[in-house]
């Protein structure tokens, strides 16, 4: 296994043995491990000390099923702390077959004009990777759905490919890094917290994976592994969320649309509200109905990356039958929709399309745009006018440049109270005053207001795990705690963050994750061994948000959210502030 | 009888009572039922497989199914489903 280091200050690269402190470290534990030892807590996240880690997990490249992801990791532009991203695409397991446990970008060039790019490819003679730099600066500026072909023209179609787009050429905080999914397109996102713009600093506009002739992942007990895998597949197949036409292949996660608005948890313009009464018109029913008739057929969800059991993508076809785009997920139809007053699902598609081609995270897009409309700049409602918005923030025009910088500084400069962010991160698409646990995980992950980060909704509102109170704080600050030390395993364990539907209600399949692991690694991690490892990673990340001088004091929820009730359930967030410390302190 | 407001989501759309060609899964219908019925009742009144059932909110508050249901109440009936 290698380290890569890519040096862009002289385009040089070198390999490294794995040092023995990171052999058992992966994916999200292995980026935040690298960041917190190797950047300068107070290195500005654009300039030339910061790095960009890639890593996979533990079990990425092997056959456990819906296990093709990837951790990117960085200091964020947005958050001003340590950030981890990850995503599913062909990308993650042809770099986990080359052996790499991490690709390291450093560096910057001196000339900012120019773009690079880099192959990396197996040397079948040598036994190992190898890179080569070409001029990629051709590239720039262009709409990711034209960019994608003309890179599969030029290099191939067996290749898998990440890059930004014009987003993250202006340096958004708003800017992710794009991965192909399975048909090629532009589609899968590491998208959170301006990691585009960080790839973009160091000018690498595309790194292209080959990994033809590549040895694959070597498994030190392989009995054990396929044990384990059985029993993941076993618990995937079976549970009425993840298994094939279940909840999440036949309506994709936009399902959750209508529940969060009936649990009147689904923030509703700009977070002034908990319903929005256009919900069941952008909802994953809609979808699935719109789809039925406009292709004539009943369209079940497709996998974002290879070996996918849950298969929870979808695309949406226009009134004419053809794609319109992949994928209208929960979160980006209700940033684009519900968040912003809009209920026409053809212009949300639309508008999830533009940040697609302009490579936006859709969260921070929508939340962005919903202080934007607070300030006056636009009205809520105003579906045309986010599409126009949209193209300024992909062109850089005027008002765009504000926008697209990200939810909090975009609301700080427009001077709205009212900005739903947590270290700058825009909130996802669960209220705090009406999902209480949710809340406590956006104030103190070290991510920013991340869901992803300590899912308690999972037992809050959909009855995964027992059913909690949404509404009560009772208990809440371990649940997020629990959530989060977990989660923080996982993303390091190569699976994707849905097995976890299955795994918190049948625990054979948890087993199987565990046994999956120590079956790759030659381990005998037990089940509260992987929880102590999740809760090192948090401190490892905690540690370097102190140092970046993001301590304690910015785990909280903006003010506005402590006074202002919200409708229908007409409470605020009153979780106390050490309640919220205890979180990151107990640890 | 009592007026209820109710909702079916995901594939329980198919059980909604006169369901009408293309009408969009959570849409609200008004529906009466009998007086002093349950949530399990009213999954029983509706043809609904039990099991097929995973969690009942009324009033936007989740409920169990031995919950009675009152005039006016609004009621959301959901299969298992997850997301994020």
């Amino acid at each position: 296994m290698w380290f890569i280091r890519i040096n862009m200050t002289d385009q040089t690269y070198k390999l490294e043995p794995v040092p023995q402190e990171y052999q058992y470290f992966a994916g999200r534990g292995l980026t935040s491990k690298l960041v917190a030892s190797e950047v300068p807590p107070m290195a500005h996240p654009l300039g030339p000390n910061n790095k960009l880690v890639f890593s996979t997990g533990f079990v990425t490249g092997t056959s456990a099923p819906t296990s093709a992801r990837m951790s990117v990791g960085a200091k964020s532009p947005l958050t001003h702390g340590i950030k981890e991203a990850n995503v599913g695409s062909t990308f993650p397991p042809e770099f986990s077959k080359m052996h790499i446990k991490a690709l390291i970008v450093e560096g910057q060039p001196a000339d900012k004009n120019k773009y690079w790019g880099i192959t990396l490819a197996w040397d079948e003679a040598e036994g190992k990777p190898v890179i080569e730099f070409f001029d990629a600066s051709e590239y720039k500026g262009q709409d990711l759905y034209e960019m994608f072909p003309k890179v599969y023209g030029k290099f191939g179609d067996k290749i898998s490919i990440a890059s930004f787009g014009n987003a993250a050429e202006f340096s958004y905080g708003n800017s992710g890094i794009v991965f192909n999914d399975l048909e090629k397109r532009p589609s899968r996102y590491a998208g959170r917290g301006g990691l585009g713009a960080v790839m973009a600093s160091k000018k690498l506009k595309l790194i292209i994976l080959k990994a033809k002739g590549a040895p694959g992942v070597e498994i030190k007990n392989k009995d054990l592994f396929e044990s384990g895998r059985k029993k993941m597949v076993d618990a995937l197949m079976s549970h009425a969320i993840t298994k094939p036409k279940g909840g999440l292949n036949s309506y994709g996660t936009a399902v959750l649309v209508n529940i969060l608005n009936e649990a009147g948890g689904l923030p509703t313009r700009n977070f002034s509200s908990g319903r929005f009464e256009g919900a069941p018109k952008i909802a994953g029913e809609a979808i699935f109905e719109n789809n039925k008739t406009r292709t004539g057929k009943e369209v079940y969800n497709h996998a974002c990356s290879p070996g996918c059991i849950i298969r929870c993508s979808n695309t949406y076809y226009k009134p004419n039958g053809e794609e319109h785009v992949s994928c209208i997920e929960y979160e980006s139809g209700w940033a684009l929709g519900a968040n912003c007053g809009i209920d026409d699902l053809d212009k949300v598609a639309e508008m999830v399309r533009l940040c697609n081609a302009y490579g936006l995270d859709t969260i921070e897009t929508g939340t962005s745009i919903g202080v934007a409309m607070e300030a006056g700049v636009l009205e809520f409602g105003d579906a045309d006018g986010s599409l126009a918005l949209i193209h300024k923030i992909g062109h850089g025009e005027d008002i765009g440049r504000i926008v697209g910088a990200g939810t909090g500084p975009a609301g700080q400069t427009l001077g709205v109270t009212r900005v739903p962010a947590v270290k700058g991160q825009g909130m996802p698409a669960y209220e705090p005053r009406a999902v209480k646990g949710i809340g406590i995980t956006y104030a103190t992950t070290t991510m920013g207001a991340d869901h992803t980060a300590g899912y308690t909704i999972a037992p809050e509102i959909l009855g995964v795990m027992g059913k909690q109170d949404p509404l009560s704080n009772e208990g809440k600050a371990g649940l997020s705690q629990a959530f989060q030390a977990t989660t923080a395993f996982i993303d390091s364990s190569g699976h994707c963050l849905f097995i976890a539907f299955a795994i918190l209600d049948i625990p054979d399949g948890y087993q199987g994750m565990i046994d999956e692991v120590n079956g790759v690694l030659g381990t005998n991690w037990t089940a509260d061994d992987i929880l102590e490892h999740g809760k090192e990673i948090l401190r490892i990340e905690r540690d370097f948000n102190a140092a970046a001088g993001i301590g304690k004091e910015a785990n909280r929820v903006p003010e506005f959210m402590k006074y202002e009730p919200l409708p229908p359930h007409n409470q605020t967030f009153d979780i106390p502030d050490e309640v919220l410390d205890s979180v990151y302190g107990d640890l | 009888m009592i007026t209820i407001t109710l909702k079916l989501f995901a594939t329980l759309s198919r059980f909604m009572p006169e369901k009408k060609e293309n009408e969009l899964p959570g849409i609200p219908r008004q529906i009466k039922i009998p007086h002093n019925s349950t949530l399990s009742d009213l999954i029983i009144l509706l043809k609904i497989p039990a099991d097929e059932v995973k969690l009942c909110y009324v009033n936007g508050v989740y409920q169990e199914i031995n919950y009675r249901l009152q005039e006016n109440d609004e009621v959301g009936i959901f299969p298992p489903i997850g997301g994020g």
